[in-house]
């Protein structure tokens, strides 16, 4: 039994020295490195003393909370209600379908939909209204990093309630607890891990999308992906660019720690 | 009746086109312990979750003290539940599960704090308070239920196999405080079980159930005395049932003999099965026995031997004796005419009442 199992994992643990361990590694070598190539803690250095940094980071953290939170604020009450539906495998199926289309082109798509000529100024137009500036603002660029996001968030709240034993609902309601008061000491404690995969899934990936942030947010917002991509495609100074990409690391393992599972002991209260 | 706490009125329950319950009627009168008995899938646990506002009734009226209560939300209800899957909260830990409906009533800390140790030293849980439930075994958790539902002392309380998880002895030892705080708060008991021991033990009533329908309601002895029919016979306690056919008033015909009883108000010659008890069946010799029958096996089981036998005619009969027999022997049974319980087929409830109502009431006549 055991040499079987240690057998099949040969493969995956191929896969991980080569594609997350090393990556890992060259990154965390390569952030000791200037662009004169000696190595020092310049890189580091200048990241933590420079103002532009510092917001960029700032920056970063708050648009990534606020589609976060956005994409929540949608996805609970969404995957909520697909749950009571009859066909609800389907109804997630569409939900999940618009995550097979490239990101480019869902990109492009909206800048078409958003565009002085698009469809919503269209719209606006024949309301009276008159065309509005869409494309390139900030607002647009959460939106449809939402969006983009929402899927993520759907899914894992989707499943933690499709878990949900039906007689909890039925044991609170007899105990006496109105439907707010089910939701908000049962239904919602109890599907909070799925909650908690959905942060991490959407929040971590918006802390450097940089394609939306060009394409839709017309590089108002830098955040840290937009640098990290400066740097090794434009200025090429390799080593801030992985300087960078260690603090995101960081930070994504900081919020897989802080939203992680932890193990309740009896009696903590 | 006077007391009359909740009642079903022609309650029907489909789901799409399978007939879960089929036109159920019943009263229930405040205080009393009831039970739904049946076997699996006969449709008690749908009764319960009607009553308890879970689910809604195909047609018919729920009235709790006279009240229409079909669309009064579960919440509402003076009515609290012990589930069959026990539907504890994973996320709280012992305490809270059973505070939670005390919680919700904005009950002060130092009450909830008494009651719910009061509510677990009464399951034999004290002490346990602070465990969480995955840490519980499915005993320790049934009677966790059971804590969570009784400590806020509902007008009534609905127990779905409440005790089936337990021990024998833990299982007796719980009847017995189920009981005694049932006589002690008044509340009334609607308990569903398939184990009749259990029935018979703890009910002022019983409903007999089957394939969604009630057989028969009564006393226990009136149940085990008298049931209506071959199910209800077979499924309240270990009987003989054999096909006869009803000579006379207070005749009835058997193994090729005719027999003294005490049932009437049948047609002449109307055929019928005849019900023994095997504890009412006594071993005698060849000579002195109603019956001659011969020992095909015997087992002992603690208190009483069981004897299975049967007869020249081929019907078997199961006796039950403080003797010892032998296999193989011949011997004799011997009963009373009070022993001898007769059924019609196809008998309703109401048309078995009606006829003891007639007859009683003609016997009371001739005296
Ligand atoms: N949601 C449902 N959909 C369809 N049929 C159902 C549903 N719930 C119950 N039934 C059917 O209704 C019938 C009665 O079910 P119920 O749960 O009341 O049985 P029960 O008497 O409690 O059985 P057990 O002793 O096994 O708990 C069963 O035949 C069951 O299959
Ligand atoms: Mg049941």
């Amino acid at each position: 039994m055991k040499k079987y199992s240690a057998f099949y994992g040969v493969p995956y643990i191929i896969w991980l020295i080569l594609f997350v361990i090393a990556p890992l590694v060259l990154i965390a070598y390569q952030s000791f490195f200037t662009i004169g190539g000696q190595m020092s803690w310049a890189n580091y250095q200048t990241y933590f003393h420079s103002g532009t940094y510092l917001r960029m980071t700032l920056n970063s953290i708050w648009y990534a909370f606020v589609i976060t939170l956005l994409t929540l604020v949608i996805s609970y009450p969404t995957a909520y209600i697909l749950n009571q539906t009859r066909h609800k495998q389907l109804w997630l199926l569409l939900i999940i379908l618009p995550t097979w289309i490239n990101l480019l082109l869902k990109a492009y798509a909206f800048i078409g939909i958003f565009s002085q000529n698009g469809a919503i100024n269209h719209f606006l137009r024949f309301i009276g209204i008159g065309p509005q500036q869409l494309l390139f603002t900030n607002t647009s660029f959460v939106l449809v990093a939402a969006y983009i996001e929402i899927p993520f968030m759907i899914l894992p709240i989707f499943n933690a309630i499709a878990e949900l034993n039906p007689s909890l609902i039925n044991a609170s309601r007899d105990l006496g607890a109105t439907n707010w008061q089910t939701f908000s000491k049962v239904i919602f404690p109890l599907t909070l891990n799925g909650v908690k995969t959905g942060i991490q899934t959407v929040f971590i990936p918006s802390l450097s999308l940089f394609m939306l942030t060009r394409l839709i947010g017309g590089n108002k917002v830098i955040t840290l992906g937009t640098a990290i991509e400066q740097h090794f495609l434009v200025t090429q100074n390799w080593g801030m660019g992985s300087t960078i990409g260690v603090v995101l690391i960081l930070a994504m393992v900081l919020i897989m720690f802080v939203t992680g599972e932890r193990r309740k002991r009896g009696g903590d209260k | 009746m006077a007391n009359t706490i909740i009642k079903f009125n022609g309650v029907e329950k489909r789901y799409g086109d399978t007939v879960s319950l089929k036109k159920i009627d019943f009263e229930l009168e405040q205080g009393k312990f009831y039970t739904l008995l049946g076997p699996s899938g006969c449709g008690k646990t749908t009764i319960l979750r009607i009553l308890a506002g879970f689910t809604d009734a195909s047609a018919g009226t729920v009235t709790f003290k006279g009240k229409r209560i079909n669309d009064l939300p579960a919440n509402q209800r003076k009515i609290n539940t012990v589930f069959q899957d026990y539907a504890l909260f994973p996320h709280l830990n012992v305490y809270d599960n059973v505070a939670f409906g005390l919680v919700l009533k904005k009950t002060t800390k130092t009450v909830i704090k008494q009651k719910v140790s009061e509510a677990l030293r009464l399951v034999r849980l004290s002490g346990y308070a602070e465990r969480e439930i995955n840490e519980l075994s499915g005993g320790q958790q049934q009677r966790v239920a059971i804590a969570r539902a009784i400590v806020n002392e509902p007008e009534v309380l609905l127990l779905d196999e409440p005790l089936s998880a337990l021990d024998a002895k833990l299982r007796t030892a719980m009847q017995v405080e189920l009981r005694q705080l049932q006589q002690r708060l008044g509340i009334t008991f609607l308990f569903v079980t398939h184990d009749q021991g259990e029935a018979l033990a703890m009910s002022d009533e019983i409903f007999v159930m089957n394939n969604g329908e009630i057989l028969q309601q009564g006393s226990p002895v009136a149940i085990y005395d008298e049931p209506i029919n071959h199910f209800v016979a077979n499924f309240i306690g270990e009987s003989n049932i054999v096909k006869g056919k009803m000579v006379a008033d207070h005749q009835v015909e058997f193994v090729h003999q005719c027999f003294e009883c005490v049932d009437a108000g049948m047609r002449p010659n109307e055929p019928v099965e005849v019900v023994l008890r095997p504890e009412d069946l006594d071993l005698t010799s060849v000579d002195q026995g109603n019956l001659v029958v011969t020992v095909d096996t015997q087992v002992f089981r603690g208190s009483i031997y069981g004897i299975m036998s049967h007869d020249h005619a081929g019907n078997h009969w199961l006796i039950h004796s403080v003797h010892q027999s032998t296999v193989g022997r011949q011997v004799g049974i011997y009963f009373e005419p009070e022993d001898i319980h007769v059924m019609r087929y196809g008998e309703s409830e109401a048309e078995f009442d009606a006829r003891l109502e007639q007859y009683e009431g003609e016997a009371d006549e001739k005296i």
